[in-house]
């Protein structure tokens, strides 16, 4: 089956023979960004969803566990931590797999292809995902302090 | 079109033998997401999410609680089409490949069907319904 012999054919050009730019980035950022919301982000939201259903209890269990614990419990202050890693990242995989699923409908109609639009647009959905996310956060932030 | 068999070509389902329905599903969810996605993540910036009550208030509203079933629904459409190709890219082996899918599908039938059952439970609670209750 899998033989050792070299063959005669043409190998498939692979990831280490490619210099990378913006538009590989982007392609593959588009995968890591879904998977993460599809699992991490589901998960978070179905145990969001599950803790309001199950009552005033539960909810503060989950708002301790994930954002702030006022008992202050040690495992707590870990998990406290995590949980805004986690929401930092799944708020840039929205950004960037919200971006980048916008460009694919743009793609889709046939245009963006040319060498130069590739890249800037691959560009534009990178960077305004990152500053898409720090916006955000600059906001959940300046709320804080005021509220 | 044009270098397939007369019966491949009459199906018009290609290579992957199920033609182009999972790359339409794909952009149609992709649609609905950007609606509802977009619209919850909004709703979550604005909403005070400490405050267990006024959640409950907030999603017990029937429009509410109706585009959060939507949401679930696009959602979980959507990420059994995305993570079904991350298996077909990644996963190599008939058995272990079939295995990942029925994986996939329990993961993504399940998961759709307790979110739903959450926000009808949110949006039947007897608080929600206000005095005296149903």
């Amino acid at each position: 089956m899998a033989g050792k012999e070299p063959s005669g054919r043409p190998l498939s050009p692979h990831l280490q023979v490619y210099k990378w730019g913006p538009h590989m980035a982007v392609s593959i950022f588009h995968r890591v960004s879904g998977d993460g919301l599809a699992i991490v982000g589901a998960l978070m939201f179905l145990g969001w969803l599950g803790a309001i259903a199950a009552g005033p209890e539960a909810y503060a269990a989950f708002v301790a566990c994930v954002w702030h614990d006022p008992a202050g419990g040690g495992v707590h202050q870990v998990t406290n931590i995590l949980g805004k890693i986690v929401l930092v990242g799944l708020t840039w995989a929205f950004f960037q797999h919200l971006f980048s699923g916008l460009r694919h409908f743009v793609l889709d109609t046939g245009a963006g292809y040319e060498l130069k639009a590739n890249k800037l647009w691959s560009t534009v959905v990178i960077v305004g995902a990152i500053l898409a996310t720090a916006a955000t956060w600059l906001y959940i932030a300046k709320e804080a302090l005021n509220g | 079109m044009g270098n397939g068999t007369p019966l491949g070509r009459v199906r018009g389902l290609g290579a992957s033998h199920h033609g182009t329905g999972h790359w339409l599903q794909q952009r149609l969810t992709a649609l609905g997401n950007v609606l509802l996605v977009t619209w919850f993540v909004v709703s979550l910036l604005r909403l005070p999410l400490g405050d267990h009550a006024a959640l409950m208030q907030w999603a017990s509203k029937p429009m509410v609680a109706f585009a959060l079933i939507l949401l679930v629904v696009s959602v979980f459409w959507h990420l059994r089409l995305g993570l079904q190709v991350l298996i077909e890219d990644y996963v190599h082996g008939e058995a272990t490949r079939l295995l990942s899918i029925v994986l996939l599908n329990f993961y993504a039938f399940g998961g759709a069907a307790y979110g739903i059952f959450a926000i009808v439970r949110i949006a039947l609670a007897p608080a929600a319904l206000g005095p005296g209750g149903m």
